[in-house]
């Protein structure tokens, strides 16, 4: 009886699973019961209350914001209690992947061999459209530097590294000061909160690389070398940065740690769909009205949180013609999308985007979107680091045929090669930049062919009338 | 069929009139090898300066004494800063010798990184960044302020030695585009500074560039008076009150 019932819910699940994956761009998937709308963030709920550098950054204006409150009773809570605490609040990682942070941290080695645990927070924010760990690290630098005392707790890591993009000076030399401030009252360094426990933090910086934003690309980079990701396995967490265990993690997910566990799990778990809980920066850039950073709750829909946050799309909400919703990284989407899509990992990962690291550039109608596309191709074939083939020459060729596409220089099979192109591309390369350059391409040949299409029979009339003259 | 059709006949159009390809592999931003010159070749002496070479300590005190290879990227930096903007090799040289590694290990970290230059610079070198969200939001028409203004082609330094444009990729600071940064090496690593100028107009950076050429300090962050940092124009709809704690519950509960 079990075993059927259990097939009858495989069966229901399976096909309300097309069923969300066949209509999502009509209908948003379906809310849990006992919440039917996100977003609307009130004040109070907000984790970073300095987001725009009005309050005093620094230790005084931190601890009137609650930072640092009651940290050694946090500490001395212990590893399996944060990363317990953790899990149950649903985290996952704000990087880009997603991937649940709890989880991650629990990988690190209970028992040490000897060698020490490192905690490496990525601050080499350099996908284009992203721009909030910058405001975490010039306005609540101590948000950053407590949560690297807790995550490196639930690691049991001895010290943390940041690494800090090397464009980001100002913000470096912000952070420093914090992290000056903690160590002369005793809150990093032995004894940190005089709860036993001895933790340094480390600031590094590179010197203008996107490929160093990936995990292991970072360590090379922090251990002085070209930042060339490496092959996994072995994964950081058996062997990273000086062949330690070590934990690569965005410097948002980092920073938010105190205030869950301060909390608690469960005011955190309540906001946003299930699996994608939590509270998110999110950076809208482009052709709406106010450009701005903003703390919204997950799952809120695109459209209301342009139009609540960013005085609408340029022109009105009809003159929007597409939006890349996570960083440049993702595929674009359409309006028609658009008008219902909810952003959060899962909603996004059903009409073949992604959430990414939330960076949203929206892109009215007056945009060449050949163009913009064009220039992410020339982005991604810059920042290669040129270690695999598919990836230091498909970049370039994916760049190159899109200069031409522009113009519709081209031939209308090249548009099916481009595809195939990318396909050739993703996959095949050791780190997910191959990935990131097929992705964008793929988008617009998904939502935008008839335009490719148009531009190059145009360009082919063109040419067959001065050929006729 | 109308496809097979339309390329057909494009390839027969093209056949006949071959046009020069459109875009070519010349378009690299920065030389990947090393030529000597009389300013810049090995025999070149360099040393960090006395008031760097505490500066020098308190980076490696950073790394465990058997990895001081990591302090490579800081240690350029500074050396980049010290002698005005740009890398000569010996100074490549000399970061070796304080790391204790082989030169060319330093050589590939100086190639790899965008914001090392291996040429001279400007005194003050202007770049623009122009990925997606900067360019969709007007960011050529700045490079081309600046050039035309400078009357310098891009990588170019100024005759008068103060300025030089380069491009940038995205340097995270997407919902203040489009935006350029200074970075100002004309008083050595003491009065190094590499500001982000934001919410640019091409009327606003040729002012920008004027102001620097008076000797004078522009503020930096946006220019765009009616915006506080990355909040929205015309002032914060959000995080209006004096923020308070959050609450926390009772930890010795849980």
């Amino acid at each position: 009886m079990a075993s059927k019932k259990g097939i009858l819910s495989l069966n229901r699940s399976v096909f309300s699973w097309h069923h969300s994956r066949l209509f999502a761009t009509m209908s948003s998937p379906r809310p849990p019961p006992e919440k039917s709308h996100y977003g609307g963030l009130k004040d109070e709920d907000r984790i970073f209350t300095n987001l725009y550098g009005v309050h005093d950054p620094y230790l005084k204006g931190a601890r009137r914001r609650g930072d640092w409150h009651r940290t050694k009773d946090l500490v001395i809570k212990g590893t399996d209690w944060i990363v317990e605490e953790i899990k149950k609040s649903g985290l996952r990682g704000r990087g880009g992947a997603g991937f649940p942070s709890g989880l991650k941290w629990s990988f690190m080695p209970k028992v040490s061999d000897g060698r020490p645990s490192y905690l490496v927070v990525n601050a080499d924010e350099s996908e284009p459209g992203t721009c909030k760990d910058r405001e975490i690290m010039r306005h609540d630098p101590h948000k950053l530097l407590e949560g690297c005392l807790i995550a490196g707790v639930g690691m049991r890591a001895i010290a943390a590294y940041i690494y800090i993009r090397g464009e980001y000076v100002n913000e470096r030399i912000s952070l420093e000061k914090a992290r000056k401030e903690a160590y002369a009252v005793g809150l990093l360094g032995k004894n940190a909160c005089g709860s036993g426990y001895d933790f340094d933090v480390h600031i590094h910086y590179g010197a203008g690389a996107y490929i160093c934003g990936e995990e292991t690309a970072l360590l090379e980079s922090l251990e002085g070398k070209q930042g060339k990701p490496r092959l996994k396995p072995p994964f950081p967490a058996n062997s990273g940065l000086y062949g330690c265990p070590t934990t690569v993690t965005n410097v948002e997910t980092v920073a938010v740690a105190p205030t869950i566990l301060r909390r608690g799990a469960d005011w955190f778990a309540g906001f946003g769909r299930k699996n994608n809980s939590g509270t998110k920066l999110f950076c809208i850039s482009g052709h709406v009205n106010k450009p701005c950073t903003v703390e919204e709750e997950m799952s809120m829909p695109l459209k209301e949180l342009i139009e609540r946050h960013c005085g609408g799309v340029r022109g009105g909400w009809d003159n929007l013609l597409a939006v890349i919703p996570g960083g440049s990284s993702v595929p674009l989407i359409p309006k028609s999308v658009c008008d219902n899509v909810l952003m959060d990992f899962d909603a996004l990962k059903d009409v073949e985007t992604g959430l990414g690291t939330a960076g949203v550039i929206v892109m009215d109608k007056s945009t060449d979107v050949v163009d913009a596309i064009a220039r992410l191709a020339y982005f991604y074939k810059h920042e290669s680091c040129g270690q695999c083939t598919p990836c230091r020459e498909g970049t370039t060729w994916l760049w190159m045929i899109m200069e031409r596409l522009k113009t519709g220089n081209a031939k209308l099979e090249e548009v099916d090669m481009l595809q195939e192109l990318t396909k050739q591309i993703e996959g095949h390369t050791i780190c997910a930049l191959g990935d990131a350059a097929a992705w964008p391409v793929q988008g617009l040949i998904r939502h935008f062919r008839p335009e490719l299409e148009s531009r190059i029979k145009a360009h082919a009339d063109k040419e067959l009338r001065q050929g006729l003259k | 069929m109308l496809a097979r059709l339309a390329s057909k006949r494009l390839l027969e159009i093209r056949q006949a009139f071959r046009q020069l390809p459109q875009s070519s592999r010349s378009l690299s931003t920065a030389l990947n090898y090393h030529i000597d010159t009389p300013d810049n070749n090995p025999k070149v002496p360099w040393e960090f300066s006395e008031a760097n070479k505490p500066k020098v300590n308190e980076i490696l005190s950073h790394y465990p004494s058997n990895y001081k290879q990591s302090a490579v990227i800081p240690l350029l930096d500074l050396a980049q800063q010290q002698h005005g903007g740009w890398l000569p090799v010996s100074a490549m040289d000399a970061v070796a010798k304080v790391i204790e590694v082989a030169p060319i290990r330093v050589y590939e970290v100086a190639t790899f990184y965008s914001m090392f230059n291996r040429a001279k610079v400007g005194k003050y070198h202007l770049l623009v960044c122009g990925t997606t969200p900067c360019m969709i939001r007007g960011s050529r028409e700045i490079e081309d302020a600046l050039l035309k203004h400078l009357g310098v082609k891009r990588n170019e330094v100024t005759k008068d030695g103060l300025f030089s444009v380069g491009e940038m990729e995205c340097m995270g600071c997407c919902v203040n585009a489009p935006m350029i940064t200074v970075a100002d090496y004309s008083n050595g690593s003491e009065g190094y500074t590499y500001n982000y100028y934001e919410d640019v107009t091409p009327k606003r950076v040729v002012e920008i560039v004027e102001a620097l050429k008076r000797g004078e300090k522009p503020p930096c962050g946006t220019q765009n008076p009616e915006r506080v940092n990355c909040g929205p124009a015309g002032g914060n709809t959000t995080l209006l009150g004096e923020p308070t704690p959050p609450p926390c519950r009772d930890l010795d509960a849980c």
